[in-house]
């Protein structure tokens, strides 16, 4: 499949999430916040960093860029879009999911191993994990606290809308220790951590996080 | 020239991180009896005459773009 690289003035993450796509076995295609069209991608990701220098709030003025008009249609006609850490802020503040996202807790920029438990496994990002299965990944965020209205709150893990969740530790003072959660259709994915950071023995935490690059081609072939 | 005023600010129940600290921080300025801070933003438009039809527009851009309302509010107003 051809996945879609977004990159924003500011990103960080652009080049580590297309490595990730291609160790994931589909193709990565660069996409320019200012590009007009999509360039026949079948999924997109959001990667993470600080697009538009989190001027004004984190991801509020990448929402209206070019780029984000035609993610967020093709996200509401049911293409997979993943958004990690900024690409999250960025996919709430285009309402694409619910709630929102607030500087930490402890109000320190935090760097560590997490890990979290796969909660829902059906997602297109996330098959290639069995429900419940651990993974640790690395986690950096300062602004990853995850807030919502009760309600709200009570949807999401009512329909299993939460895809990942905070273990042992709760790095952000996130609600519920959520880490991810996925919009009403599921082909709309947000994710604090940094799975892409995670898919090779050389570097980082090991290779837990290759599965949200993998999970395209399983179900391409389910 | 008028100028309008766009207050934008946490919503009272969402906890504010910024706001509590500058709070931690004031008693060792010396200054107590403070029971609460919340931080907020303030825009300062310049516009050359203010219509009716201006201050819609700029509620708009307040609703969808100054302000996440999901976890603040805004208001708007004219300053002379």
């Amino acid at each position: 499949m051809k996945v879609g690289v977004v990159t924003f003035p500011g990103t960080l993450d652009d080049v580590d999430a297309a490595r990730a796509v291609r160790l994931g076995g589909n193709d990565a295609i660069p996409l320019w916040h200012g590009d007009h069209d999509l360039k026949g991608v079948d999924a997109v990701v959001l990667p993470g960093g600080f697009s538009y220098g989190d001027y004004l709030r984190c991801g509020a003025i990448s929402r209206f860029s070019p780029v984000m008009a035609e993610v967020i249609e093709a996200a509401q006609k049911g293409m997979p879009v993943l958004g990690i850490c900024n690409g999250f802020q960025i996919l709430v503040e285009s309402h694409l999911l619910p709630g929102g996202l607030l500087r930490n807790d402890h109000l320190k920029f935090v760097c560590r191993d997490q890990k979290l438990r796969i909660e829902n496994a059906s997602t297109p990002w996330t098959s290639a994990y069995a429900q419940g299965q651990e993974i640790v990944v690395p986690l950096k965020n300062g602004e990853g606290q995850y807030v919502a209205d009760a309600e709200t709150i009570a949807r999401l893990e009512g329909e299993g809308r939460v895809v990942a969740r905070y273990l042992e530790v709760n790095p952000n003072g996130s609600i519920n220790d959520i880490a991810g959660i996925c919009n009403e259709r599921g082909n709309v994915v947000g994710l604090m951590p940094h799975p892409e950071h995670g898919v090779e023995e050389l570097t980082g935490s090991g290779t837990d996080g290759l599965g949200f690059f993998s999970s395209l081609v399983e179900q391409a072939f389910a | 020239m008028p100028r309008v005023v766009v207050d934008v600010m946490p919503k009272p129940e969402i906890l504010d991180p910024q706001g509590k600290a500058v709070l931690g921080a004031l008693p060792r300025l010396g200054l107590t009896g403070i029971s609460d801070v919340r931080q907020g933003k303030r825009f300062e438009l310049e516009v050359a005459e203010v219509t009716d039809e201006l201050l819609a527009e700029i509620e708009k851009i307040a609703d969808t773009f100054l302000a996440n309302t999901v976890i603040e509010n805004y208001v708007v107003r004219v300053e002379q």
